[in-house]
């Protein structure tokens, strides 16, 4: 009895306000998101489970209609197709400039850069089906081989450069990063590799926390220069200003989903269907299944790269803990929930995801801004597995899984060889 | 349909396709196949029969790579008479060597559409790798034309040639049979491994597939390989049958011939074994 009420009133309660830990603890700071939180929550996982197909066939079955008539979501006639991309770049350039410095901020340094490993790393699960867990360790080769090119590391480099002229060698060194784990990994399928590659991103921020003599550990690599150019008579530098690097993501982003666009259109992006769908049918029809799954491996490797020179010359600063587990998780939940294997579904989906933490930041507690982040992910999940905008080849996978047809489940895991 | 004339004896080595000598797998303790050897005659049906369990997929498995036996050389042997040896290489290498295949329980790229499940075929004999891809060099956009069009072509010759827009999970089962065995042409191969492609087809369809394989024979010469349970359809296309029986080849020859064959009668009714290769399949003959 003495114990309950001891834990009920807590180490601030006294005889006269049992109840004052209880209030203090539980009760007064965010009772109400919470409970009203958790039980929209419940109520809608416990419609999902007993109403998910007939909303979701209701649902669908308007799509379909609207869909017939239109022919597609996103209408698959010439002048739509290359008509909303060009709407959006329209948005992409006219928007930003007039936005106030910390949404500039968020744009780089949130959205786009994630926006980027995102890309990357939908070659890697989305195209070829590959669960990598430890995505973020080549940000950061990518951040630290900056750091370490502009003399920012204790081991001093041989010349230094500045990040503009890094980034080739960044995207290079992530790239053999990739093929040195990919190559004796990617043997393995499924579940293993998840954890092969878990594995080597705990080894890579562990490397950078401890070995502190190489990275600094905690204290990390700080003064990282901005990019600037100083060549051939141009003379430019980026500055402390978010404007200039976002043009140069959105340059990079465009040229990205342009050249992967032609990789899934081409006979890499139907091997990687193969590959995904029937690893055995896929080598039995002439695939070199490592060889392609080496390539997703290292495209995605050397997009997230790019991606870390980026952050550490716009953001001047890296330490170990921009590199923990979490972080990879978190691309990877902005690939699932965009619509794996969809570019556009990955691009906004990642922007969106990004968007909202901040947006949130003003109007609820700090601390309580990931639970609706994660209800919003638990809700897409349940009604829409296939991603906010899914690609067709994914969505109906994502299907046939759910009807016991095919073996590509979310993650391709493997089926015995009869 | 008239069946090629059969060769009575054992084809020598000048007119095989396929050579497997004395292959011998093991699965820790159990002895899958067991001193195999064979011929598959070219330019011939050639039909490989055996009750369940007796070996055949496992033999497949070795042909295209995905087993590898512990004894014995398996060696395709190239028109112009040099052989290459299958054994120890990977299944995507086997399958550009020349040996295409299908498999027992269709096993298809659903999402992706039945014109599409032949390019991936067919794209084993481009060249065009990530970066001319990349930059859309003229090479690549011949490579894939061509794709398209060989694909386009073997759909029509497995009678396919109105559904290549369809998904694959979209086609019926013997559409779906039709489509792996295209997609297996496409490789190019100069033998073909076809996994009892009559399984769950209604007689129609066994008709269908049998005028299929001899076409696929005459017209395009490729040599073909076929396990089937289908005494009728082996009959009506093989020109040449191989036996197994608990992973060893038991007896080969003509069909009528085996059709008298004692160990083949005996392994098929079970007179002496009564273990789990002898039920099963003697309803199917």
């Amino acid at each position: 009895m003495v114990l309950l009420l001891a834990l009920i009133s807590g180490p601030g309660g006294s005889s006269t306000a049992l109840s004052y830990g209880f209030r203090h603890s539980i009760l007064r700071p965010r009772v109400i998101p919470f409970v009203v939180v958790g039980v929209v929550a419940w109520a809608l996982v416990e419609l999902g489970r007993t109403q998910r197909q007939t909303v979701r066939s209701a649902v669908m079955g308007r799509l379909e209609g609207v869909r017939r008539r239109t022919g597609g979501v996103i209408p698959r006639n010439r002048l739509t197709r290359s008509a909303l991309p060009i709407a959006a770049l329209v948005v992409a350039v006219a928007i930003p400039p007039f936005l106030n410095g910390y949404w500039q901020t968020v744009l780089v340094q949130e959205m786009g850069i994630f926006t980027l490993l995102a890309l990357g790393l939908n070659v890697v699960v989305g195209f070829a089906g590959l669960l990598d867990l430890g995505y973020i360790a080549f940000f950061a080769v990518g951040s630290y081989t900056t750091a370490y090119f502009t003399g920012r590391l204790p081991v001093l480099p041989p010349f230094t450069l500045n990040p503009f002229w890094i980034l080739p060698i960044a995207i290079l060194a992530a790239l053999i990063a990739g093929v040195v784990l990919g190559a004796p990994t990617l043997r393995l399928r499924g579940d293993y590799l998840a954890i092969v590659t878990l594995g080597f991103g705990e080894i890579v921020f562990s490397f950078a926390r401890n070995k502190t003599d190489v990275t600094n550990g905690d204290s990390g690599a700080f003064n990282i220069p901005h990019f600037s150019i100083h060549t051939a008579g141009i003379h430019y530098t980026w500055g402390g200003k978010q404007l200039p690097y976002y043009w140069v993501l959105l340059v990079f982003v465009v040229l990205i989903m342009f050249l992967f666009r032609r990789l899934e259109n081409s006979r890499v992006g139907r091997a990687w269907t193969a590959i995904r769908e029937d690893e055995v049918a896929a080598a039995a029809t002439g695939v070199p299944t490592v060889r392609y799954k080496l390539l997703a491996f290292a495209i995605g490797a050397s997009t997230s790269g790019f991606a870390g020179v980026l952050y550490a010359a716009n953001v001047g600063f890296i330490t170990d803990t921009n590199f923990v587990l979490q972080q990879s998780i978190l691309v990877l939940v902005l690939v699932i929930f965009g619509g794996m294997g969809s570019m556009w579904g990955v691009l906004v989906g990642a922007a969106f995801l990004e968007w909202l933490p901040e947006k949130l930041r003003g109007s609820v507690p700090p601390s309580d801004r990931f639970i609706y982040f994660g209800l919003l992910i638990i809700l897409v999940m349940i009604f829409r597995p296939q991603g906010m905008i899914p690609s067709r080849r994914r969505a109906l996978e994502i299907r046939q899984a759910e009807a016991g047809i095919g073996e590509a489940d979310a993650l391709g895991l493997p089926k015995e060889v009869q | 349909m008239t069946a090629p004339a059969a060769p009575a004896e054992r084809p020598g080595l000048d007119d095989a396709v396929i050579r497997v000598d004395d292959v011998t797998l093991r699965f820790g303790g159990v002895t899958s196949l067991s001193e195999v050897s064979l011929v598959a005659p070219r330019g011939e049906v050639m039909a490989v029969i055996g009750p369940n369990g007796a070996g055949k997929t496992s033999l497949f498995n070795c042909l295209t790579g995905v087993y590898v036996p512990q004894e014995g050389t398996i060696s395709l042997v190239r028109p112009d008479g040099s052989t290459a040896r299958l054994n120890g290489r990977k299944p995507y290498s086997v399958t550009r060597l020349g040996v295409g295949r299908t498999f027992q329980n269709i096993r298809l790229f659903n999402a992706l559409t039945a014109v599409e499940n032949v390019k991936v075929g067919a794209d084993a004999r481009g060249k065009a790798g990530p970066v001319s891809v990349m930059l859309g060099l003229p090479r690549m956009r011949r490579e894939e034309h061509a794709a398209t069009e060989k694909a386009l072509e073997l759909l029509s010759f497995v009678g396919l040639s109105g559904r290549h827009d369809a998904l694959a999970s979209a086609l019926s089962y013997g559409e779906q049979r039709r489509l792996e065995i295209a997609r297996a042409l496409a490789t190019g191969p100069q033998v073909l491994l076809l996994d009892e492609p009559a399984a769950g087809t209604n007689p129609a369809e066994k008709n269908d597939l049998a005028r299929l394989i001899t076409r696929i024979n005459a017209e395009l010469g490729t040599s073909v390989l076929l396990i089937e349970h289908d005494m009728k359809l082996v009959m009506s296309v093989a020109s040449y049958v191989v036996v197994l029986n608990f992973g060893r080849v038991i007896a080969a020859g003509a069909p009528e011939q085996i059709q008298r064959d004692p160990a083949v009668i005996e392994a098929y009714l079970g007179t002496t074994q009564d273990d789990e290769g002898a039920h099963g399949d003697a309803a199917d003959d």
